[in-house]
């Protein structure tokens, strides 16, 4: 491999012009970060004046906790399905769109919209569709006879916080759906067609297929989101309840840490979230450097 | 194995755009047509109207005994080879040659026969397990055509394929499909803008220009005697060398006994010789602008005297000539072709 050298007539210069990310690297990741390991083995007072080194206490209680442990399996079902609903739903709208020829562009551009949404915007947003005294969703669901009641029903609670999760990010990968059905040759298609497939069949045997490293890449990004990204829809919309069925990991250390206080257990679950992460992330790598099929 | 007709076929784009203006053409079953044009004549497209993949806005296209006007390219029972080979990259060759007669519901040890024996037949049996990205351009190539022979269909569509092939493999590829063809007699339709590949494989050739066709007729036909000054500036290379009368006649070379309408003549570089004949009917003084040998041949440029366009002659071997001397160019009467400027069409 051929590698390019800069020369720079002063010696500071290169440091001086990589400075200012290494500065907001070590502000805000390294730091809390190192911070975050330290306070995992700490544990503080009710009145936080005093603190005592406990080593892996804080781990141990945490997978102790039945409730912890709960709310592990509360995040799987909740990212499998964020991820499964809004991949589905954006991969369906990018083949409509990708098949019109002049409203393509509005198309494009009213289904990005949502992204620009802020999170939590977006749960006050669900929050007033579905609340069930005022809210037009459970008014509708009535008439079908279902009575919807996410501050009651576990179930209606995942079901909301699953979809308004999924809605913020259908924009994105919609995007990266329509790149990939784009890039794919219209010649294939036509190949495909002359051979005697039909539209669906292209679809699945040669649309599909080709298009699976989008799928592998919107795939982790998406489960990245909707473990780590979606305190903002949680907290503005269900707040983890009813009875911890939406209570997912990152809005349990939100809780531990600053509603109930317990930096260090708060700390440790954040040490825990950041391993998942490291795992996701070597997964990805692993196979985005061996693509996924061609 | 069908004989295609084309009836006055029309395409007209929703933009208004006119790609195919009014072509007829009756091709005989087991007949390799030609369809040879410049970009933009609309070759292509009349293609990709046979093949389904465009709509026909006019006329009706008969297949077999079938109108397919309104079907879909799966049941119109053609293949067709692309210019990129459109091969599918996540499937192996051997599921690249099969996927069509899968579609298609073929029993599975049929499918299996047919596609050995067209990979034997293209020299890719040993490349079978391959994906299409470890194979080299002529090796594509060759899967691109066994896709389309597995399909067993009534007719061969060719979309320039040998365009993306390096020369030497482009003349290996072009007699490999001329003898194919030949050796399983399927009717083909196949567009090139190459003039030579054009001259070499087809039975008949099809000019076609602007929409329309220029003219039919077997490749030495059309090299012998276009029948319009675009046939006789496309076909042919070096292309002829076209003279106004009005010069001729201002030289006092003017050829005797021409029809009547005549004020454009034609004259093909090989026909131009630096000594006179038996019968020259013509001379041309001129200077010589630059010699070009091409190996068995050279290419002569000549400037006539008081006429800025040059003359190609094209001569065997290396001719004793310097550039910057004068010549004198003879050509017989019979190999002189006359035209009309103002209609475009040949006098007689």
């Amino acid at each position: 491999m051929q590698t390019k050298r800069m020369t720079f007539s002063s010696r500071w210069l290169p440091y001086a012009l990589l400075a200012p990310q290494v500065l907001i690297t070590v502000v805000f990741f390294i730091w809390p970060a190192s911070q975050a390991l330290w306070q995992s083995m700490l544990r503080q007072d009710a009145f936080g004046l005093r603190t005592t080194f406990v080593w892996f206490r804080n781990f141990e209680r945490l997978f102790d906790n039945p409730l912890y442990l709960a709310s592990m399996k509360t995040t799987a079902i909740f990212a499998i399905s964020t991820t499964l609903l809004a991949m589905s739903l954006s991969l369906l709208f990018a083949v409509m769109v990708n098949r019109m020829l002049r409203s393509r562009e509005w198309y494009t551009t009213f289904l990005v919209w949502p992204y620009a949404v802020a999170p939590a915007i977006a749960g006050v947003l669900w929050w007033f569709m579905f609340n069930t005294s005022v809210g037009i969703v459970p008014y509708m669901l009535e008439g079908f006879g279902y009575d919807w009641n996410h501050r009651l029903d576990g179930n209606d609670a995942m079901i909301l916080v699953v979809l308004a999760a999924a809605w913020k990010q259908i924009s994105y990968n919609f995007l990266f759906f329509l790149a990939g059905l784009q890039s794919i040759p219209q010649s294939l298609l036509e190949a495909a067609a002359i051979d005697g497939a039909g539209r669906t069949k292209r679809f699945w045997t040669i649309v599909f297929p080709l298009l699976s490293p989008t799928t592998f890449f919107l795939m982790v990004v998406n489960v990245v989101y909707a473990m780590f990204d979606t305190f903002g829809v949680i907290h503005a919309t269900t707040e983890g309840g009813p009875a911890q069925a939406t209570n997912i990991l990152v809005y349990n250390v939100f809780r531990d840490g600053f509603v109930n206080g317990n930096l260090g257990a708060s700390a440790a679950q954040s040490v825990v979230l950041m391993g998942i992460v490291v795992v996701l992330t070597v997964v990805q790598f692993r196979f985005i450097e061996r693509r996924v099929n061609y | 194995m069908a004989r295609i007709v084309m009836d006055d076929l029309h395409k007209v784009y929703p933009g208004g755009v006119k790609a195919v203006t009014g072509i007829s053409l009756d091709i005989a079953d087991g007949e390799m047509i030609v369809l040879v044009g410049p970009s933009g004549c609309g070759k292509s497209t009349l293609l990709r109207m046979v093949a389904g993949l465009e709509t026909i806005t006019g006329g009706t296209l008969t297949i077999g005994e079938r109108v397919v006007n309104q079907l879909e390219p799966a049941d119109r029972d053609i293949a067709m080879v692309f210019q990129n080979y459109a091969l599918y990259p996540h499937m192996t060759v051997y599921n690249n040659l099969a996927y069509g007669l899968r579609n298609k519901g073929v029993p599975k040890p049929e499918i299996d026969r047919r596609v050995q024996e067209a990979a034997g037949m293209l020299q890719i049996a040993d490349y079978l397990d391959r994906k299409p990205r470890a194979l080299s351009g002529g090796q594509r190539q060759r899967v691109a055509m066994g896709r389309a022979l597995v399909r067993e269909p009534a007719a061969f569509l060719f979309d320039e394929p040998l365009s993306n092939l390096d020369a030497k493999l482009r003349v290996q590829m072009r007699v490999e499909i001329r003898q194919l063809q030949k050796r399983l007699g399927t009717t083909s339709l196949y567009v090139t803008h190459d003039q030579l590949e054009a001259l070499t494989l087809a039975d008949r050739l099809v000019v076609l220009n602007g929409g329309q066709i220029e003219q039919v007729g077997t490749p030495m036909e059309l090299y012998r005697r276009p029948g319009t000054v675009f046939v006789a500036g496309f076909i042919g290379s070096p292309a002829m060398n076209m003279i106004d009368m009005a010069y001729l006649r201002d030289r006092g070379a003017a050829p005797p006994a021409l029809p009547a309408g005549t004020d454009l003549v034609g004259v093909r570089p090989d026909d131009l010789s630096l000594t006179p004949g038996e019968s020259p009917a013509m001379a041309l003084r001129g200077t010589v602008a630059l010699l070009e040998p091409a190996g068995a041949e050279s290419h002569i440029y000549v400037t006539l005297d008081g006429n800025a366009q040059p003359i190609t002659v094209r001569v065997p071997g290396l001719p004793e000539v310097a550039e910057g001397a004068a010549v004198v160019l003879h050509a017989p009467l019979e190999a002189l072709h006359p035209f009309n400027s103002a209609s475009g069409k040949r006098t007689g």
